[in-house]
């Protein structure tokens, strides 16, 4: 993985060659190898040893989630084209004959498929809200926690940091504004020094979301305008355009008003959360230092394998 | 004009903000509009002047009074003009 590389397909193709990623026959969706996992697991460690002094609550979500809760969220307004939603066969004996008619015939047998009531994750954070507020006012300090989940978002893509299946890992802090957001600014701090300390290049800068249509675009304009979102830059697959690996986002009291989180004397709780791209994190560091991690600086793996 | 972007807002059921309540110059986030909603304005300003905002005019600023958007709506329909 020399400067050569630096493109999404070459990238690719070397992480299929040496074995690091296997293909699946869907662009975003790898196997991953053991030594892959293995730098995920030190990294998730590292992170999780960073943020030990704050005492979050750790909760690790399942892929899928609550579709209820993803429509209520907002998803659907922001980010239609991203979103995934679980299907499943519903019908008889008939449809069932149907069905395999159809697929034998070679045609879209899957309109005989019905949503069930779980959509795929697309972030860490969306199931936490509601479990959250169902457990009635936020303390005065505030809540901290550290979150877990694969995600989905419809996007697939030769860009081997663009995966369609992710995980992320999250902390997240609910509070009220100057708490939210003296937690955003200690993780902008402590993300940077930490990829440092990993001797990757990095660079942060204001961003925004990919928000859905010319609508989206107004949206991701009032997110810069308001510095809402941050994100920590690593070249991966090019130079020009380094990828977001870290991502600092301030909600606002969005989620407080959606799900009606709330401190005791009745104010609206803000919320901002600090999610570390685990994939595209490991992505960096087989790019940048090669793909035997055994061979990695010595230094890097001082800081990972000490964990 | 404002006027007619006053009763157009106020029959939005996807902006539930009193615009009859608001001064020409009153700053509608502070008033509670929220992103989405800015949005659903924009969509229905564009269908009821026949426009198109630029992406130059999709920003904050632009949907922040009633009126800074007579503002940018009669300078695009001027240019329709």
């Amino acid at each position: 993985m020399d400067a050569k590389t630096f493109d999404s397909k070459s990238l690719l193709d070397s992480l299929f060659e040496n074995g690091i990623l296997f293909e699946s026959g869907i662009d975003g969706l790898y196997g991953r190898s053991g030594a892959f996992e293995e730098v995920i697991e030190r990294f998730e460690r590292l992170v999780t040893r960073l943020g030990a002094p704050d005492k979050a609550t750790r909760i690790h979500f399942p892929p899928g989630m609550s579709r209820a809760t993803l429509e209520k969220s907002g998803y659907m307004k922001s980010f239609p084209q991203l979103a995934g939603c679980v299907h499943s066969f519903m019908g008889g004996e008939r449809e069932h004959a149907q069905l395999l008619g159809m697929m034998a015939d070679g045609g879209d047998w899957t309109e005989l498929q019905k949503a069930t009531d779980i959509a795929l994750t697309p972030a860490a954070c969306y199931p936490l809200y509601p479990t959250i507020a169902a457990r009635g006012p936020v303390p005065a300090q505030g809540l901290l926690f550290e979150l877990s989940s694969y995600c989905f978002r419809h996007e697939p893509s030769k860009d081997p940091a663009r995966m369609q299946l992710f995980r992320m890992r999250e902390f997240v802090k609910i509070g009220t504004a100057e708490q939210v957001r003296s937690f955003r600014e200690s993780w902008l701090k402590r993300g940077r020094a930490m990829i440092e300390s990993l001797d990757l290049p990095c660079e942060v800068d204001l961003a925004n979301d990919p928000f859905f249509g010319r609508g989206g675009k107004m949206m991701a304009n009032n997110q810069r305008d308001q510095g809402l979102k941050f994100e920590l830059l690593i070249p991966v697959t090019s130079i020009e355009k380094p990828t977001a690996c870290l991502s600092f986002n301030y909600h606002q009291d969005h989620f407080g008003q959606t799900w009606g989180l709330k401190f005791a004397d009745g104010e609206f709780c803000h919320s901002a959360c600090v999610g570390f791209g685990l994939e595209r994190v490991a992505l960096a560091l087989f790019r940048h230092h090669g793909p035997d991690a055994d061979a990695w600086p010595a230094a890097v793996r001082d800081v990972l394998w000490s964990v | 004009m404002i006027d007619q972007i006053r009763s157009l807002l106020e029959q939005h059921p996807m902006i539930p903000l009193n615009f009859g309540a608001l001064a020409d110059d009153a700053n509608l986030y502070d008033a509670g509009l929220t992103s989405f909603a800015s949005v659903q304005m924009m969509l229905a300003l564009e269908e009821e002047f026949d426009i198109e905002f630029p992406e130059t005019m999709l920003t904050r600023r632009t949907f922040s009074s009633l009126a800074s958007i007579a503002d940018a709506v009669s300078q695009l329909t001027r240019k329709a003009a």
